[in-house]
């Protein structure tokens, strides 16, 4: 680790900079995880993926067009997940084509804008893969009232969401209209992807969804522990994630989940050890 | 008597095959119909236009004398479905969180939380199927036969007048099998309504008072059990009765 001499805890936090991605961070490690859960056990991770690819297109065309890149991004998750039903639906027996579909288009676009953006490359090459130094105060607020619009659904579905992961007909049957409860579902995913950009990287968010869950998919005993355990470790991902790329100089989407995915295999050693 | 569920002249076509025809009974609180046919015959089929699942063609279906469009009563309804067939077994949640999730029939607006008294009916549940002393484990550690023991209570949980089961022995051990078989004749003897296909049909014919069974062109006949002679009730045995066109 190339760390930086002299520089201590306290005065990383004394930059506004890092305050401000300490606070998304946190915020993003609450909500990923939660919408992770029901993505992962419903077997549709590749949406995240997909998802993510478009926000990238839509970052690229805020920055060719002088728009927020993470309005932008908002805009084609939304559209992107509005695309993975369309496909869904035309596709029923195959619905992981859809995923794939609108992935392709996401990255199809995005390489085409990419070429137009003269000043900003760097700028979209940040989003890929997160960025510490590059959060507005106006992308701080849209990420805490986004997360919170995110983790108050979360909490008003909880038993919708448990139960249509768990056996959707029975869900149906017991009176949850599982189409809306599974629309709304997708466009929290599509906000959690856009929010998180900034930070973690259009690239990495889908991991942030994925490897807590599966993290706590190994020592959870129940549902509602393996909520809990996925955010605890989305926390220690992001925070430590952060403090890390910090010192070492390091891309923090990057580091994030690399440590995600590092104790994900100790975990899984450790299980089979025993 | 209280009467439960009309089944009016329905009938119901699969794109290449007429299953139902003109199928019709009336169930009263407390009768245990058992449906008896061929695979493929439309027992499943009956089923599923009963909990719309399928959407009902011809004819017309009553539940508790409201018809079947309007009624959003879900909660008086059980369903127990053949053994775990969507579940995934490497899915984390305990027996006790499947079995509540069901409460939700009943309360059917988001911001209920489990109260004492909830968890109370699914300790009570759990008892009536014997699984109360695994309600914290995890689900797909258990066996197929007490998977769909929870799968049972859990259909109990909104406390049903009407229970609908669809091969819930499938794949089931004989043990675990006549377990499943006397907790379904307790809650009918509790005056719970059931309707049953199941693939041991002796068995079936033993518990049932009523019968419906499937013969050729989906024709339907509904049959008092204890009408039945001695012989008629062998030739169910033998097969005689119960084969479908195809």
């Amino acid at each position: 680790m190339r760390e930086r001499e002299g520089i201590t805890m306290i005065d990383m936090f004394s930059y506004a900079f890092m305050q401000r991605a300490f606070i998304a961070a946190i915020i993003i490690a609450f909500i990923a995880p939660c919408i992770g859960v029901p993505i992962v056990l419903k077997r549709l991770s590749a949406i995240g993926d997909a998802t993510s690819h478009s926000a990238l297109a839509g970052i690229a065309i805020g920055l060719l067009l002088g728009i927020n890149p993470v309005l932008g991004g908002l805009i084609f998750s939304v559209l992107a997940v509005l695309g993975i039903e369309f496909f869904r639906k035309a596709f029923s027996k195959f619905s992981e084509i859809a995923a794939v579909v609108i992935m392709s288009a996401g990255i199809g676009l995005t390489a085409l804008v990419s070429g137009f953006i003269t000043s900003g490359a760097a700028n979209l090459n940040a989003f890929m893969f997160g960025s510490i130094v590059a959060i507005s105060d106006f992308e701080l607020w849209l990420t805490v009232i986004l997360g919170a619009i995110v983790l108050s659904a979360f909490a008003l579905m909880r038993h919708e969401l448990f139960f249509i992961t768990f056996d959707e007909e029975a869900a149906r049957l017991s009176g949850i209209k599982t189409g809306l409860v599974n629309t709304v579902l997708m466009l929290l995913t599509a906000i959690t992807v856009s929010v998180a950009s900034r930070v973690v990287g259009a690239l990495m968010i889908s991991s942030l969804m994925v490897i807590p869950v599966a993290c706590a998919m190994m020592i959870g005993k129940s549902y509602r522990l393996t909520v809990i355990w996925s955010v605890i470790f989305a926390q220690i991902f992001a925070v430590f994630g952060l403090i890390i790329s910090y010192f070492a100089d390091l891309r923090p989407g990057g580091t994030i989940v690399l440590l995600g995915v590092i104790t994900l295999i100790i975990l899984m050693i450790f299980k089979r050890g025993r | 008597m209280d009467e439960i569920l009309k089944v009016d002249n329905v009938s119901f076509d699969y794109r290449d095959a007429n299953v139902l025809r003109n199928v019709s009974f009336t169930l009263n609180r407390g009768d245990f119909l058992g449906i008896i046919g061929a695979n493929g015959a439309g027992k499943s089929t009956l089923i599923k236009l009963i909990l719309q699942i399928l959407p009902l063609a011809g004819g017309s279906i009553e539940l508790f004398g409201t018809d079947l469009a309007k009624f959003r009563d879900n909660h008086r309804i059980g369903y127990v479905a053949q053994k775990a067939s969507s579940f995934n077994s490497q899915f984390p949640a305990t027996v006790g969180e499947v079995v509540m999730a069901n409460l939700y029939s009943k309360r059917r607006h988001p911001f209920f939380r489990y109260s004492r008294t909830d968890h109370k009916k699914c300790d009570e549940v759990l008892e009536t199927v014997g699984m109360l002393e695994y309600k914290d484990k995890l689900i797909g550690n258990l066996s197929g036969g007490q998977q769909q023991r929870v799968f049972i209570a859990r259909a109990l949980i909104s406390e049903p007048e009407l229970l609908l089961m669809d091969e819930p022995t499938v794949g089931v051990d004989a043990i675990q099998c006549a377990q499943i078989t006397d907790i379904i004749t307790r809650l009918n003897q509790g005056g719970m309504t059931i309707v049953m296909t199941n693939h041991d049909t002796p068995e079936l014919i033993r518990l049932s008072s009523k019968l419906l069974i499937f013969c050729s062109h989906g024709n339907g006949e509904f049959l008092n059990r204890a009408d039945l002679t001695v012989d008629e009730v062998n030739t169910i045995y033998a097969g005689k009765r119960g084969h479908h066109h195809d």
